[in-house]
């Protein structure tokens, strides 16, 4: 960061101190709301959730070959092969924006061209695992899935659309500098197994305590902390097994996680806090490969974390907690604004969505905030839509790789569909 | 020798840049560090998967954070 725009950080932090109105009862209670959100996530969302996720968002950057995912995307790739693959390729390949862009620039300069670039461009940040899993946690799994599957239609969709609006367009072929895939180490089952215990352990975990105290779902819910510690010990078979995981931490760690969990039976927080200490002290003391991972995790957790931190605070601060009227921004504003679930109410989510920056998952917290203060499940899911996908900074970067006229088509398409998408799942919900 | 680092300012690519830099100098060649940002003129070496190593114009590893000691063996080739 230049120095000019530390001192304007500087200036602008102390021109707030000194003006805002901190005597105000509406503004004292918007700051203890804020902290009352931090809570709010601290204590339902960050260790049996956030967590796991980012140790699966590392275990996906590292394990997941790139190189293989990209043969499927070069210049002589099937059509409909790159197409699918580019919707859904967002999940494995992406888990920040920042290796999103190079990956669209190659995919239109050298490899599938425009369409799957596209696809490739609107998927990416829109299906990342970590958002997935955060949408469903705290807004719902019926948003966290119409997320997923809309984010993976849409793609497909738009990636179409451009194809055909730009298809005469001519580009200059350049060579591709794919990287040699490795030798796989494990048979694709293994790999599987490891990946499948962990989602297994991410989702019994949080699982919710459905309405009524009865059913399959209920049953599943009485018994989810001995479901969570079967899958546990599968993964910890799969790391000692194929991952060089050394035996004798994964004792001890089981050991710690048994007596924990036989001495503190309500509290299960507790021994779940063990087993995360023990993976990472396994993680650190065993192969390169669970080195490579516990760095990746590491390295995820700190590019996310403060911008999640921040982005609860804001969202506190501006809306209040779900529920109340708080907040900064009174409730009626946003109720009027994009309540319901008519078309003004979808397009204006989606506009806004579009424009605005959400730094990776912030996007969370904020529309948790809007839905407490009366956005409609439509414009809500329009705005989740719409929102990661695009920003007016990165709206300047694919202009300079796409031009100015593709750019806008692109962004046209983006918020229209996104629109209709909001329409669609209001009416369905409502 | 120049040393190129290819990336987009991510947390890689600064990684890359550190170790790249260490194993120059461990490997006492003359060298110069260049870190190209703009995404059009990576694409111009043919990368795609940041972070990129290129030495003397001549890519060398995409995609990867590599190690001090993977950077000295393309530097003492």
């Amino acid at each position: 960061m230049k120095d000019r725009y530390k001192f304007l950080i500087l200036v602008g932090a102390f021109i707030a101190a000194y003006f805002i109105p901190f005597e105000n009862i509406k503004i004292q209670k918007a700051i203890l709301e804020a902290f009352y959100m931090i809570q709010d996530y601290a204590q339902k969302h960050v260790l049996l959730c956030l967590v796991p996720a980012f140790f699966i968002a590392g275990a996906i950057s590292v394990f997941v070959s790139q190189a293989a995912v990209m043969k499927y995307l070069g210049p002589a790739a099937n059509k409909l092969l790159s197409y699918s693959v580019a919707s859904v390729s967002g999940t494995i390949l992406a888990v920040c924006s920042c290796t999103v862009l190079p990956l669209f620039a190659g995919i239109y300069r050298m490899g599938a061209g425009v369409g799957p670039a596209t696809a490739f461009l609107y998927s990416g940040p829109a299906i990342n695992v970590l958002a997935i899993v955060l949408s469903a946690k705290v807004l719902g799994w019926q948003i966290g899935l119409s997320r997923a599957i809309g984010a993976v239609a849409f793609a497909y969709i738009i990636g179409l659309l451009m194809a055909i609006t730009f298809r005469d367009e001519e580009r200059k072929n350049k060579a591709m500098a794919i990287p040699a895939i490795d030798e796989p180490k494990r048979r694709l089952y293994q790999d599987v197994m490891y990946m499948a215990s962990m989602i297994g352990v991410l989702v019994f975990a949080n699982w919710g305590k459905p309405m009524e105290a009865s059913g399959i779902w209920y049953a599943i819910y009485t018994s989810k902390w001995y479901i969570t510690g079967l899958f546990g010990i599968i993964f910890a078979y799969t790391i000692w097994r194929w991952f060089e995981a050394k035996p004798l931490p994964i004792i001890v760690t089981g050991i710690a996680v048994i007596i924990t969990a036989l001495f503190s039976h309500r509290w299960p927080l507790i021994p779940f806090s063990v087993a995360i200490a023990g993976m990472i002290w396994i993680t650190k003391v065993s192969s390169d490969e669970t080195k490579n991972w516990i760095d990746a995790t590491w390295t995820y957790t700190l590019m996310i974390a403060p911008l999640l931190l921040g982005g609860v605070l804001v969202a506190g601060f501006l809306l209040g907690m779900p529920g109340t009227d708080n907040g900064i921004i009174p409730s009626r504003w946003v109720s009027t604004l994009v309540g319901g679930n008519g078309f003004f109410a979808n397009f204006f989510a989606s506009v806004v969505g579009a424009f605005m920056y959400f730094a990776t998952l912030t996007e969370v917290p904020i529309v948790q905030g809007l839905l407490g203060s009366g956005m409609g499940q439509g414009p809500a899911l329009a705005l989740l839509l719409a929102g990661p996908a695009l920003s007016l900074p990165s709206m300047l970067v694919i202009q300079t790789i796409l031009g100015t006229k593709k750019t806008i088509v692109f962004i046209i398409y983006v918020v229209l569909l996104s629109t209709f998408a909001g329409m669609l799942f209001g009416w369905i919900t409502g | 020798m120049k040393i190129q680092i290819l990336g987009t300012g991510c947390a890689k690519c600064i990684k890359l840049t550190e170790n790249a830099e260490k194993a120059a100098k461990e490997a006492g060649v003359e060298f110069e560090i260049e870190k190209v940002k703009d995404i059009n003129k990576i694409m111009d070496f043919g990368v795609m998967m940041t972070p990129g190593l290129a030495i003397d114009g001549e890519v060398k590893s995409v995609g990867k954070l590599l190690s001090v000691e993977e950077i000295k063996k393309f530097l003492t080739k």
